[in-house]
């Protein structure tokens, strides 16, 4: 069972299926694969700026809404200078 | 639940997982469910410099609803015995 028990209370980052980059503490989650995050943060990314965070606090994903969720290596994460990145965002999931 | 015991033997196989998002993730698998959902680890990102959104992620759980592909290696699989596995299968699927 490809559970997502060893993800519990670490740093995650979660990848929606319209593109978005998240990025909290991973607090609770239930077979279709809702989420519960707390401090989460959006990563939006643009080529023409460096990497915005936007605060959204304790939030639920849906499951439908989710692409992938990735453990963070937080000490590779603080090494990160958000600032001079520049990417396009991720492409939307198709069916 | 074929293909769900397919990939229960490849287990700490070399995959690269191809999403719907045209996303290419390769990493050693190492579960996977009834939904087909995959967890891989020491992940690397292919075109990693159009999507460094996943640099300090070693691993990760994938959604089977957004799987595209699953490469496998050739040797991975006897595919002869799968497509027995296969015929009996869908034999079973008729006569029921």
């Amino acid at each position: 069972m490809a559970a997502l028990a060893q993800y519990i209370d670490k740093q995650v980052l979660i990848i929606t299926q319209d593109g978005r980059t998240i990025v909290g503490e991973l607090k609770g989650f239930d077979q279709t694969t809702n989420v519960i995050l707390s401090h989460s943060v959006e990563r939006v990314y643009s080529m023409d700026e460096g990497v915005r965070e936007d605060e959204l606090g304790l939030y639920v994903v849906r499951g439908d809404n989710i692409t992938l969720i990735g453990e963070v290596d937080e000490a590779i994460d603080k090494t990160i200078d958000l600032a001079s990145i520049r990417a396009d965002p991720i492409a939307e999931i198709v069916h | 639940m074929l293909i769900f015991s397919v990939f229960k033997t490849l287990t700490d196989q070399e995959v690269t997982v191809e999403l719907k998002n045209d996303l290419s993730i390769v990493g050693t698998l190492k579960s996977v469910d009834q939904f087909l959902n995959i967890k891989l680890e020491n992940i690397r990102v292919l075109d990693e410099e159009r999507h460094p959104h996943m640099v300090a992620v070693k691993n990760c759980f994938i959604r089977g609803s957004v799987v595209r592909y699953v490469q496998l290696p050739k040797a991975a699989v006897d595919t002869q015995l799968l497509e027995d596995a296969t015929r009996r299968e869908s034999s079973n699927q008729s006569k029921r």
